[in-house]
């Protein structure tokens, strides 16, 4: 059951125009900067994007909005990418923004054959209009669905050939929802080892939910807001 | 009246032992700063962490170790990470105890707006919707107007809400209010040097001031 594939392109060689990706990443943290600049370098547009951010404008999908080829991004927070706010007051970019539990959660969903969830994040907001609303032990709860996506593109940081993935500290955040997510699961790794070598106790994503996984070579690992303490 | 700093730490104040606490972007962030070192908190950071710690010192940070700001932070001994699904699964299971966030808007019967303001801030709500709709214990930091200098505890929201009769406290540069079950801003205590008149004026929404009101001890 080997799961390896040789870089990005050839991951990422079958995306096609239009479709759907799922990406994971918390801001830069967890980002599968590989894959990303694979996307850019094939040109590939017109795509949905489900991420919780979307990037800033030099690194993440930032890079992929300037080249014009996302559709529309579903995220919970896009601050922080002029290019992003250009093209969406512009009305070139459709944008969904949801809740971030509920983003979570409807990849969650999709990853454990749940059609849907209820949530009672954004009841009495624009983000319950036209959606189903059940009333649970007297609390309200919107209705929603779990996501499809051809592709879901994560980032772990030791994965072995059989698809296993761990991620290591808060890097893990969408990368593990999103992993199970997808159609097709791409997972991009710091460390590729073969079977034997990662501790089934400690693996966070089986290997069942990936398809295709490489190493990635030179990661930037770029830090958004680099905050430091003073030594006493 | 209070500083930014001043708010974070009358809001320390309300943080009590054993507690697990989600701080939001902004003056939240400053609480940190300020909690008792007598009392045993964790903070969770809605990006999968529980056992925030202060920033790193110079060289040691790490971009796989962020907040829910991305900021690099530093992990607590004791500390767990997790995927994003399970973290917004403790904060809807209300396992946090207490939320502390920014707001633009307050109305008097609990309602938050926080994240956008239309055709001018197309942000994003975060993880602030599924905070506030499902944390039983929330306290607004905030400032008291705004920069037109207009009030921001109002009679109704005018900006898109984030969530309905979720918060229950509010802490700003002029006062400590509780938000009653039944409507309307009970004042709590005064900043120090702030009049019950100099608050009365900066609250548009139902303002209930009982007895004698105390400056606040910080």
């Amino acid at each position: 059951m080997n799961k390896t594939v040789s870089n990005a392109d050839e991951a990422v060689s079958d995306i096609q125009d239009g479709m759907t990706l799922m990406m994971g990443g918390f801001g830069m943290s967890g980002l599968p900067e590989k894959c990303i600049a694979a996307l850019v370098k094939k040109g590939v547009k017109d795509l949905t994007c489900i991420s919780n951010n979307a990037g800033v404008d030099d690194f993440g999908i930032g890079l992929m909005l300037k080249q014009r080829q996302v559709k529309k991004m579903i995220s919970s927070y896009v601050g922080e990418n002029a290019e992003f706010e250009r093209q969406l007051l512009s009305g070139e970019l459709e944008v969904e923004l949801i809740p971030q539990g509920t983003l979570a959660t409807r990849c969650m969903a999709a990853g454990y054959g749940m059609p849907a969830i209820f949530t009672p994040a954004g009841i009495g907001t624009e983000v319950a209009i036209g959606k189903e609303i059940r009333n649970f032990n007297g609390k309200e709860y919107l209705m929603e669905m779990a996501f499809e996506a051809d592709f879901a593109i994560v980032k772990a940081w030791k994965g072995d050939t059989m698809g296993n993935l761990i991620y290591r500290a808060t890097a893990r955040n969408f990368n593990a929802v999103m992993a199970m997510a997808g159609k097709i699961t791409i997972a991009e790794v710091e460390e590729l080892v073969e079977p034997g070598e990662l501790d089934p106790n400690f693996i966070h994503t089986p290997g069942i939910y990936v398809h295709r996984i490489f190493q990635g070579v030179n990661y930037e690992k770029r830090i958004e807001q680099r905050t430091v303490r003073k030594r006493t | 009246m209070l500083d930014k700093e001043g708010i974070a730490k009358r809001i320390a104040k309300e943080i009590k032992d054993g507690y697990y606490v989600n701080l939001g972007i902004g003056i939240p962030t400053l609480v940190a700063n300020y909690i008792p070192e007598n009392i045993d908190v964790v903070l969770q950071s809605e990006n999968g962490l529980l056992g925030m710690g202060p920033f790193p010192f110079e060289g040691e940070e790490d971009a796989d170790i962020i907040n829910a700001g991305k900021q690099t932070i530093t992990m607590l001994p004791g500390s767990a990470v997790f995927d994003s699904a399970m973290s917004f699964g403790m904060i809807r299971a209300k396992k946090v105890n207490l939320t502390i966030l920014g707001a633009m808007e307050v109305s008097e019967n609990g309602d938050i707006a926080n994240w956008k303001i239309p055709g001018k801030m197309v942000k994003g709500m975060g993880g602030a919707m599924d905070l506030v709709a499902s944390a039983e214990n929330i306290i607004v930091a905030m400032q008291h107007v705004n920069k037109a200098g207009e009030s921001k505890l109002l009679p109704n929201c005018t900006l898109p809400l984030t969530g309905v009769n979720c918060v229950k406290k509010i802490v700003t540069e002029l006062a400590v209010l509780d938000v009653l079950p039944e409507g309307g801003f009970k004042l709590l205590e005064r900043a120090p040097g702030v009049s019950v008149e100099e608050i009365r004026k900066a609250t548009a929404g139902k303002l209930i001031i009982e007895g004698d009101i105390p400056e606040m001890i910080i």
